[in-house]
């Protein structure tokens, strides 16, 4: 049992949640992930560490509502206990000084993508951020971004903030402008897809972070496996983070539909029950 | 080896069992037939997840025991990995002391009910029974009263807790609460320790609870195994994964002074063969996990399971049973079972294949898949599969299948369960570089006292050590380790 500490809605969607989760908070580093579960009958899902202090003891998750399991937790408020949470799960991002970073980040992504940015930026690189996002209201952290980034570029599909088109333009005017020697993707599968797409035109060494679906988190169920370089690869024990250029996005696209009408149907009949009971 | 036999002559010659022996002639005994199992209507088991086998009647029991004449020299206890004594517990049944048969159990196995249930017994103690080995007949049915015994004290709600001793207050860490976990903090809480075991998932139980089916080994079984263990002071601790949220280090900081490792099995095994990555096939530990440990089948939980009509089951092991069994109560019009070898070579139990027929699970054994086919949404809906032959013996000593060219064929499938096995798990490796591991990634260790060969104060045992075994294989081990661990700790406090 892990007690919500705090709870900012960052949009109508998307929210912060900070949790008790003293252990947790004193062994993870960027990149890792925990698993969550809510009520006994809930089902188990990953969720990437956006952020951790150690001294309070505290793990920061940002959460959007895409089905029941986000719904159910965001449904929680300050004071309510997550049933289940554990990790840290998966490795570690490989941070080290290599010159200049290029971190691109889509819709939430741009919540486990913070502590990358922090990291390599203490660790001494130049750090350029691309933030994507569908409309202004759903552009997230952008202050804490600016604070560890050297520049920070917004992109939204419907240009109400900062440029308009999508996250590759923002990248190709950075590549195009200077050397960048290495770049860490995180967003949804399809974002990650061309923004890989986009760097490997420049040959720049590139990172993924890929959110496959998950059962058990540790190795066991083979849920998560997707094909990386021609071989299979367990996010969850090899990963999340990949060598962008090798992951077959279109496989990972494909599995992760594996459960989407099922999905659909479960959420329809929980935004129903819901409405009911309130 | 000698110590016990002694104490099992002393055992033998006293007085109750003596009554017992001559209480009936031994030709008597063994004119009587082995005792049927009963079992739920196979046509309707195979729609719900009521458990199979129904046990023995308290008369079907005491018959059975009568069988056993109480040979001088048990030789069914060699064939036992945690060396139950078994006339003893057989000839407390015969007695009509079912909890006195309970407790003997309990001496040296701490899930009896587990154990009754899944041990291979056919392979181990039944196989060394003087009616196997001696007059050809069917063996004592050891299982089903070891079952019998354990269920009896279950239900009378008489449990005994096993004696601890004071408590010494040193901290002892095991990771993993799967049988080789279960079987080794019990031990270690009779020697008188702080056991606090660390379990990974949200429920105490590993493979039982996960793997295992409830229509095998229901979970209420196991929990009153597990309640036994709190009661004898054993903390548990789930979500905990060690390596992951604390280190090695960081509890032995905490005081922790040696650890178990029953981490069990990882990484589960696929064929590498094209299209296996499609949607709709599964490892069995997915499989079994979504529908066992998440209850995905139950519309009331919210883990989803896809189980479709037509499910092809790769392999022939216990989990492959369990796997097409549980595709069958799911609702499928075809479960197959896809095997490269013949029937003689499987590794599932005799019961499990048995009570898979009943139920209606086809088996085309002699295949073999090599490829797999979707839909324009990535959802499998065929495979190639090759006809196999037996040829000369491999280095495991089953004759080595043989494909048969030209007999491809495609099968028409919705769903399919790859249960080919399973690679250790490899958290605690990671975390610990300086254990000494195999290529395979096993944990090596002395095969006594279960001490890795590198860091004295890591004890292994189960499916991380053996790379895959069975529950009472991995609760020997257990068993082994709690001494190895005791002996370690005793000798340190001697040395300081």
């Amino acid at each position: 049992m892990s007690k919500i500490l705090e709870k900012e809605y960052f949009s109508k969607n998307v929210a912060k949640i900070v949790l008790d989760a003293p252990e947790i908070a004193k062994s993870r580093k960027p990149g890792h992930f925990v698993i969550i579960k809510i009520g006994d009958k809930g089902e188990r899902i990953p969720l990437t560490i956006a952020s951790s202090d150690p001294e309070k003891g505290t793990v920061t998750l940002v959460v959007q509502k895409v089905g029941v399991t986000s719904d159910k937790l965001l449904a929680l408020e300050v004071g309510d206990e997550v049933t289940d949470v554990v990790g840290p799960l998966g490795e570690a991002t490989h941070i080290e000084n290599v010159g200049t970073v290029l971190c691109a980040g889509g819709g939430v992504g741009v919540a486990p993508l913070l502590p990358i940015v922090e990291g390599f930026k203490k660790a001494g690189n130049r750090v350029i951020t691309v933030l994507a996002a569908r409309s202004k209201d759903l552009v997230i952290l952008e202050e804490q971004m600016r604070e560890f980034s050297d520049e920070v570029i917004i992109m939204t599909d419907d240009g109400t903030y900062g440029k308009k088109g999508l996250v590759t333009l923002g990248m190709e005017e950075v590549i195009q402008r200077e050397k960048v020697n290495l770049s860490v993707v995180i967003g949804p599968a399809i974002m990650m897809k061309f923004a890989a797409l986009t760097t490997k035109k420049y040959n720049i060494k590139t990172y993924a972070s890929l959110n496959t679906i998950m059962v058990d988190g540790t190795g066991m169920c083979g849920a998560c496996r997707v094909e990386v370089g021609g071989k299979t690869k367990f996010v969850c024990v090899d990963g999340p983070e990949f060598n962008a250029h090798e992951v077959d996005f279109d496989q990972m696209l494909m599995r992760l539909g594996a459960y989407k009408d099922q999905e659909y149907a479960a959420y329809q009949k929980y935004l129903e029950t819901e409405e009911t009971v309130a | 080896m000698e110590n016990i036999a002694e104490y099992l002559k002393a055992e033998r010659s006293q007085e109750w069992r003596d009554e017992v022996r001559k209480s009936m002639k031994t030709k008597l005994r063994l004119e009587k037939v082995r005792v049927q199992m009963s079992e739920e209507d196979p046509n309707v088991r195979n729609t719900n997840n009521i458990e199979v086998n129904t046990g023995l009647s308290v008369e079907e029991a005491v018959l059975e025991a009568q069988r056993c004449i109480d040979c001088p020299t048990p030789t069914c206890m060699t064939g036992c990995p945690v060396g139950i004594n078994i006339p003893k517990f057989v000839k407390k049944i015969e007695t009509e002391d079912f909890l006195g048969a309970a407790a003997v159990l309990k001496d040296t196995n701490g899930l009896p009910a587990v154990c009754g249930r899944v041990c291979p017994q056919e392979k181990q103690c039944e196989a060394q029974c003087f009616y196997t080995i001696k007059l050809g007949k069917p063996a004592v049915a050891i299982g089903h009263l070891e079952r019998f015994a354990a269920d009896f004290e279950q239900k009378s709600g008489q449990i005994a807790i096993p004696e601890v001793a004071k408590s010494n207050k040193i901290k002892l860490g095991v990771v993993g609460s799967g049988p080789a976990g279960l079987a080794a903090s019990g031990d270690l809480a009779k020697f008188g320790y702080d056991v606090t075991v660390f379990e990974a998932l949200h429920e105490i139980g590993g493979v039982l609870k996960y793997g295992i089916p409830e229509f095998r080994l229901p979970n209420d079984v196991v929990d009153v195994e597990i309640e036994s263990l709190k009661q004898m002071g054993v903390k548990f601790r789930t979500n905990f994964i060690v390596g992951k949220t604390a280190s090695f280090e960081d509890l032995k900081e905490d005081g922790f002074k040696a650890f178990f490792v029953g981490s069990g099995a990882g990484l589960p095994r696929f064929m590498n063969i094209p299209g296996e990555n499609y949607n709709g096939i599964f490892s069995s530990n997915e499989y079994l996990t979504r529908v066992n440990l998440m209850n995905a089948a139950n519309p009331e939980y919210d883990t989803p399971v896809h189980s479709g009509k037509l499910v092809a089951v790769i392999g022939g092991g216990n989990t492959a049973m369990d796997s097409v069994r549980t595709a069958k109560r799911l609702g499928a019009d075809r479960s197959m079972i896809i095997y490269r070898r013949s029937e003689a070579e499987m590794p599932a139990r005799l019961e499990e294949v048995k009570h898979a027929k009943e139920e209606g699970i086809e088996f085309m054994n002699l295949h073999n898949p090599l490829e797999y086919y979707a839909d324009d949404k990535g959802m499998v809906k065929s495979m190639k599969v090759q006809k196999m032959e037996l040829g000369e013996p491999d280095s495991s000593g089953r004759r080595r299948p043989i494909a048969i060219e030209g007999s491809e064929f495609i099968l028409e499938v919705d769903t399919v369960v790859v249960s080919v096995g399973v690679s250790p798990n490899p958290i605690v490796p990671a975390a610990l570089p300086k254990l000494e591991i195999t290529d395979w990634g096993t944990i090596v260790v002395d095969k006594d006292t279960m001490q890795s060969t590198t860091i004295p104060e890591i004890f292994a045992g189960g499916d991380i050590v053996r790379g895959g075994a069975t529950v009472i294989l991995a609760m020997g081990d257990g068993r082994k380790a709690a001494a190895g661990m005791h002996k370690y700790i005793q000798e340190k406090i001697k040395a300081n």
